[in-house]
C-alpha cells in the first residue's frame, strides 16, 4: 500500500508538467499582455518593462525560468499588483478559500448522503420526491442566483446574517450554504441511485433472510456498499470546493483566491494564472489519490500493490 | 424479553407452547413440556402450508406465481421441491419467509403454519424475529449472496448476536465452530477474510454456516448447488445432508435436478406452472410417477446407458403464461396424453397408490385412460 501511494505521488509530477506546459503555451499565445491598457503605453516603456521582467525572452526560456522559480518556492511577480509577489497573493487568500471549501464540503456530505439514503429507502414516496426536488433545484440554480437569493432572504429581509465580509462565523454561513447547494444535489443524486442499486443485491436479501433489524441492514449492509461509487465523485467535488469559487467570493466579498481565476486571465497576470492553475491541478491530483486509497479502505476487494 | 420466550409469545393460543430452555421446576411446567413433546411426536407437522397463493402485480397483469399450493413438512424431514424454471419453486420458498419482493409481489391468501405459528398472521417485526432463528435460507448464487464489504466471521456471528443475544466474543466462538463444522480449514484464521478470498464452493459452505447459525428448525435451500462445479455439488449436498441430520433440521430442497432430489429427499413435490402437480415419497415418484409432466422430467435426465450421440430428450413446448390461467390442466398443451376433458377442467390433486402419493391428472385417476 505504501509503495502504491509513493508511486501515485510520483506520478503527480509528470501530470503537473503537462498541465503547466499547456497552460503556459496557451497563456502566451493569447493576444495582448500584462501591459495592454486602453490608453496605450509608449513603446519604449513596454520594452523596458518586458526587459525588466524577462518577458522578451523566448517562451521556452521564460518557462524554464518559471519552473526554476517554482522549484525554489517562488511563484514570481504579479504584473498587476506590482508591489506584491504571487506568493503573497496566494498566501493571503488561500486560507480563507480552503476554509470556505471545507465547510461547504462537510455541509454537502452531511446533508447530501442522508438525503440520498432517505430518498432511496422511501423510493417513489413523498421523501423521495422532496429529495429529488431539492436535487433538481440545487443542480439547476446557478450559484450567483442562489447566493443573491440567500442574501435577499436572510440578510435584507430577515436581517439575521451579514451581507459580506469574512470576519466572524456569522459571515461564513451564507457563502458556505450557497457554495454547498450544487454538491449537495450531486451527492444526493449519486447516493440515491447507488442505494437503489444496492437494495436489489442478493446479499441484501441474505441479510433480510437472517432476520436482522431494518436499521442494521441499511447501515451495515447497504450504505457501505452504496458509498463506493459516491466516494468517486467526492474527490473532485472537494478539489473544486477548496480551490475557490469566483462567483461566491465575489458576491459575498470574501478575501479568498477564487476571484483570481477570472481576473488574472483578463489582466494577463501570467504569474497568477500559472499559480492558480497549478493549485487546481495539485488539488485534483491529490484528491483523486485520496479517493483511490479510500476505495481500498471501503472495499476489501481492492488491495493495491 | 429474551429470545427464548418468543415462541410462547408468538404461538397461537390454541397450541400450548413452552420455551425449550425453560427450567422445568413446577408440576405444571413438566406437564406442559410433556404436552409439547407429545404434540411433536404425534399430530403436528413442522410446517403446514395451506392454499398458499402468491401473485405478482405487473404492468401486463397479475401473475399467479404460486397458485393454491398446500403441503407439509415433518420434523427433520427433507422435502424436495422440483420443477423447471419459473414454476414457482423459489417464490414458494420466499413466501415461507415472507421475503417476496413487495411491490410487485404479494402473498394474497393461505396459511403458513410453522411449528404451530401462523406466519401470515404475525406482524412484520415478529416475522423478522423468526427469520434466521427458526428458518435458515441458503440461496442459489454464493458469489453474490454474501456481502463483499464484511468479513465472513462478522456475517456468520451477526445472526447469532441478533437472535441468540450472544456477546460479540461468544458469537465469534460460535462462528468459528460453525466454520469448522461446514468444513473450512483453519476456521479461526479465516474469520477475518472477506468473501472474495473464498472459492464458490467455500462461499456456499459459509452460506450454510450462516443459515445454521441459530440452529433453525427449517432450512430452505434454493438451488444450493446450481451455481457450482459438479465436483463441488456433491460435497455441498453431502454437507447439507449430514448437518441437517446432526442438527435435526428439516430441509426444503429446491432444485430442477431430479437426480439431486432422488439422492437427498424423503419426499418430493413436483411443481408446474404455480401448482403442485404430483407429491409423494421419493421412491413412488421415481418408480410409479402419476403425472405425464413428472415422466417428462424423468425422461429428460441423461442416462449412462444412452447410445453415444443420441439427442437429449426434452419436453416439447413452454410452460403456460401465468397471467389469468385458464381452467384446464396447465400441462395439457404440452401433454401427449391429453384428451378433451384435460382442456375443459383442471384436475384436483387426488390420492394415488402409495404413501402420501397424490397427483393432479385426469388420465391417471381411477378409471383414467393412462395406465
Amino acid at each position: 500500500m505504501l509503495g502504491y501511494i509513493i508511486r501515485r505521488v510520483l506520478w503527480i509530477i509528470p501530470v503537473l508538467f503537462v498541465v503547466s506546459v499547456i497552460t503556459f503555451g496557451l497563456m502566451h499565445s493569447a493576444p495582448g499582455g500584462p501591459w495592454s491598457r486602453e490608453k496605450k503605453l509608449p513603446e519604449a516603456t513596454v520594452a523596458a518593462l518586458n526587459a525588466k521582467y524577462g518577458l522578451d525572452d523566448p517562451i521556452p526560456i521564460q518557462y524554464l525560468k518559471w519552473v526554476g522559480g517554482l522549484l525554489h518556492g517562488d511563484l514570481g511577480p504579479s504584473y498587476k499588483y506590482l508591489d506584491r509577489s504571487v506568493n503573497d497573493i496566494v498566501a493571503d487568500g488561500i486560507g480563507t478559500t480552503v476554509q470556505l471549501g471545507i465547510q461547504a464540503f462537510l455541509l454537502s456530505v452531511i446533508i447530501g448522503i442522508p438525503l440520498g439514503v432517505i430518498a432511496a429507502l422511501r423510493h417513489n414516496g413523498i421523501p423521495d420526491y422532496l429529495a429529488t426536488l431539492v436535487s433538481v433545484l440545487g443542480i439547476c440554480t446557478p450559484s450567483f442566483v442562489a447566493a443573491i437569493l440567500l442574501l435577499v432572504i436572510f440578510s435584507v429581509w430577515l436581517k439575521w446574517l451579514p451581507t459580506f465580509g469574512w470576519d466572524s462565523p456569522a459571515n461564513w454561513i451564507l457563502p458556505t450554504v450557497a457554495l454547498a447547494l450544487f454538491p449537495i444535489a450531486q451527492i444526493a443524486r449519486y447516493t440515491r441511485a447507488s442505494m437503489l442499486e444496492v437494495t436489489r443485491k442478493d446479499y441484501v436479501r441474505t441479510a433480510h433472510s437472517k432476520g436482522l433489524r431494518e436499521g442494521s441492514i441499511v447501515v451495515v449492509h447497504m450504505i457501505r456498499n452504496a458509498l463506493i461509487p459516491v466516494v468517486t465523485i467526492l474527490g473532485p467535488i472537494l478539489a473544486f470546493l477548496i480551490t475557490g469559487s469566483f462567483i461566491i467570493e465575489f458576491v459575498f466579498s470574501i478575501p479568498g483566491i477564487g476571484r483570481y481565476y477570472v481576473t488574472s486571465i483578463g489582466q494577463r497576470d501570467y504569474g497568477v494564472i500559472m499559480a492558480m492553475t497549478m493549485i487546481f491541478a495539485v488539488a485534483i491530483a491529490v484528491m483523486n489519490l485520496i479517493v483511490d486509497v479510500l476505495y481500498a479502505y471501503i472495499d476489501p476487494r481492492i488491495r493495491y500493490s | 424479553m429474551t429470545l427464548s420466550d418468543d415462541r410462547s409469545r408468538l404461538g397461537s393460543p390454541a397450541v400450548t407452547e413452552l420455551p425449550e430452555d425453560v427450567t422445568i421446576a413446577t408440576e405444571e411446567g413438566r406437564r406442559l413440556a410433556e404436552q409439547l413433546a407429545d404434540n411433536r411426536r404425534h399430530a403436528r407437522k413442522l410446517l403446514e402450508v395451506r392454499n398458499l397463493s402468491t401473485q405478482f402485480f405487473t404492468r401486463d397483469g397479475v401473475v399467479h406465481a404460486v397458485d393454491d399450493v398446500s403441503f407439509e413438512v415433518d420434523y427433520g424431514e427433507t422435502l424436495g421441491l422440483v420443477g423447471e424454471s419459473g414454476c414457482g419453486k423459489s417464490v414458494t420458498a420466499l413466501s415461507l419467509t415472507r421475503l417476496v419482493p413487495n411491490p410487485p409481489g404479494k402473498i394474497v391468501s393461505g396459511e403458513i403454519i410453522l411449528d404451530g405459528i401462523n406466519l401470515l398472521k404475525l406482524s412484520s417485526e415478529e416475522m423478522r424475529l423468526l427469520r434466521g432463528k427458526k428458518i435458515g435460507f441458503i440461496f442459489q448464487d454464493p458469489m453474490t449472496s454474501l456481502n463483499p464489504t464484511l468479513t465472513i466471521g462478522y456475517q456468520i456471528a451477526e445472526s447469532a448476536r441478533m437472535h441468540l443475544r450472544l456477546s460479540r466474543k461468544d458469537a465469534d466462538e460460535r462462528a468459528v465452530e460453525l466454520l469448522s463444522k461446514v468444513g473450512i480449514p483453519r476456521s479461526r484464521d479465516r474469520m477475518r477474510d472477506y468473501p472474495h478470498q473464498f472459492s464458490g464452493g467455500m462461499r456456499q459452505r459459509v452460506m450454510i454456516a450462516i443459515a445454521l447459525a441459530c440452529d433453525p428448525m427449517l432450512l430452505l435451500a434454493d438451488e444450493p448447488t446450481t451455481a457450482l462445479d459438479v465436483t463441488i455439488q456433491a460435497q455441498i449436498l453431502e454437507l447439507i445432508r449430514s448437518l441437517s441430520e446432526e442438527f435435526g433440521t428439516a430441509v426444503i430442497l429446491i432444485t430442477h435436478d431430479l437426480g439431486i432430489a432422488a439422492g437427498m429427499c424423503q419426499r418430493v413435490n413436483v411443481m408446474y406452472a404455480g401448482r403442485i402437480v404430483e407429491t409423494g415419497m421419493v421412491d413412488d415418484i421415481f418408480e410409479t410417477p402419476q403425472m405425464p409432466y413428472a415422466w417428462g422430467l424423468l425422461d429428460s435426465l441423461p442416462r449412462l446407458d444412452e447410445q453415444k450421440g443420441a439427442r437429449l430428450r426434452t419436453i416439447e413446448g413452454l410452460p403456460p403464461d401465468l397471467i389469468d390461467p385458464a381452467d384446464e390442466c396447465r400441462f395439457s398443451p404440452r401433454c401427449t396424453y391429453a384428451r378433451d376433458v384435460c382442456r375443459q377442467k383442471e384436475p384436483q390433486l387426488t390420492d394415488r397408490v402409495g404413501e402420501r402419493h397424490a397427483a393432479r391428472c385426469w388420465g391417471t385417476e381411477p378409471g383414467g385412460w393412462i395406465q
